[in-house]
C-alpha cells in the first residue's frame, strides 16, 4: 500500500487572484518581505497494491482528473505504508 | 426538433433551459439524467447552467466523466448541436470539447447581472438569426466565467472565426473579453451568459432567444434539403 501526496498549482503563467488579495492582507499585517503567494490543492491518495506502475498511475489521474493541465502543474510525492 | 436538457447532480439552470425550448421556442424538450447511455433521439443537446458534482475540485471537472458524456461526444461527432451554458460551458471545456478553461472571476467575485455582449460571429449554426456585430442584453451569473487560454489557442480560436460572443465590458478578465467559443467544426458553442434566461419580456429582455431560434432554423433547412 502507497500514500501518494499530489499538490496541485496553478501554472506561473496564470493570474492567481486569491493568491493576490492572501498576500495583500499579508503586507497590510505588515510582512512585507512576503514577495509572492500562491494558492494551490493538497490532495493525499491511498493507492492499493497492484500490478501497475505507480508513477504511470499517478501520472494519469493527474492529467485524466485531478489536475487541468491547461493551467494547473502538478508534483508528487509516494509514501510506503507500512500496514499495522 | 427535440432537444436534450442534460441534467446532472447540482444542474440549476435545467428549468430555465427546459422552458426556453418548450414554452417560448416551441419546440420538444425531454431532462435526460446524467447516467443515461442513449441520446440518438435527440436533435440537439443542451448542457445547462448550475453547480454539477458541488464545483469539486475544479468546475465541470467530475462531471466530464459522468455516463452521458461519451453520448455528448458521439452527438458532437455526429454534428448535432450541442450547447454548453455557464456551468454547461465549463464542463465542455474540461471534457476537451472545447478549449482553454473558466477560472475565477478576476475579483473573486460571483457576478450576476445584465451584461452587454456583441455577436463576433453570425455565421454559426447558434447565432445566425443575428446581425454580425449585433450588441445584445443578456444575464450572467457566475463566480468562474474568466476565459483562459494560451497564445498558440488564442491565434487558433481568432483566425477560425471561433470567437462567437465577446463582453462589451471587462468584469471578469476573460482573455479578450472572451463570453462564448464555438468548435472548429461549428456545432459545439460554449458560453458563460444565460440566453435561456432572455427569451421573454416578461423575463426582462428577449435577447436570447435568437440563438435557439438560430438552431431550430438551421436544423429546419438541413432537414428540408435531405427530404
Amino acid at each position: 500500500m502507497k500514500k501518494v501526496k499530489v499538490y496541485v498549482t496553478l501554472r506561473e503563467s496564470v493570474l492567481d487572484p486569491q493568491g493576490s488579495a492572501v498576500m495583500g492582507s499579508l503586507h497590510k499585517m505588515g510582512y512585507d518581505e512576503v514577495e509572492d503567494v500562491r494558492i494551490g490543492k493538497y490532495l493525499e491518495l491511498v493507492i492499493g497494491d497492484s500490478e501497475r506502475d505507480v508513477d504511470a498511475l499517478v501520472n494519469e489521474l493527474c492529467h485524466r482528473l485531478l489536475a487541468n493541465t491547461v493551467i494547473e502543474d502538478y508534483r508528487y510525492e509516494i509514501e510506503e505504508v507500512v500496514s499495522q | 426538433m427535440k432537444f436534450a436538457v442534460i441534467v446532472f447532480p447540482g444542474s440549476n439552470c435545467d428549468l430555465d433551459m427546459y422552458h426556453a425550448v418548450k414554452d417560448e421556442l416551441g419546440e420538444e424538450a425531454e431532462y435526460v439524467w446524467h447516467d443515461s447511455k442513449d441520446l440518438s433521439s435527440y436533435d440537439g443537446i443542451l448542457l445547462p447552467g448550475g453547480f454539477s458534482y458541488g464545483d469539486y475540485l475544479r468546475c465541470g471537472a467530475i462531471a466530464q466523466f459522468s455516463g452521458v458524456m461519451d453520448e455528448v461526444r458521439k452527438a458532437a461527432e455526429a454534428g448535432k448541436p450541442v450547447l454548453g451554458i455557464c456551468n454547461g460551458f465549463q464542463i465542455l471545456t474540461e471534457a476537451g470539447l472545447l478549449p482553454g478553461v473558466l477560472l475565477r472571476n478576476k475579483n473573486l467575485k460571483f457576478m450576476c447581472r445584465t451584461v452587454g455582449l456583441k455577436v463576433e460571429n453570425n455565421n454559426t449554426l447558434f447565432t445566425n438569426e443575428y446581425e454580425q456585430g449585433q450588441e445584445i442584453q443578456i444575464p450572467i451569473a457566475h463566480g468562474e466565467g474568466n476565459y483562459f487560454c494560451d497564445d498558440a489557442t488564442y491565434t487558433h480560436l481568432k483566425e477560425n472565426n471561433q470567437i462567437v460572443f465577446t463582453y462589451a465590458d471587462d468584469f471578469n478578465g476573460s482573455r479578450n473579453n472572451i463570453a462564448g467559443i464555438i468548435n472548429e467544426r461549428g456545432n459545439v458553442l460554449g458560453m458563460m451568459p444565460h440566453p435561456e434566461r432572455a427569451v421573454s419580456d416578461l423575463i426582462g429582455g428577449k435577447d436570447g432567444l435568437a440563438l435557439f431560434r438560430s438552431i431550430v432554423k438551421q436544423w429546419r433547412e438541413a432537414h428540408v434539403s435531405h427530404a
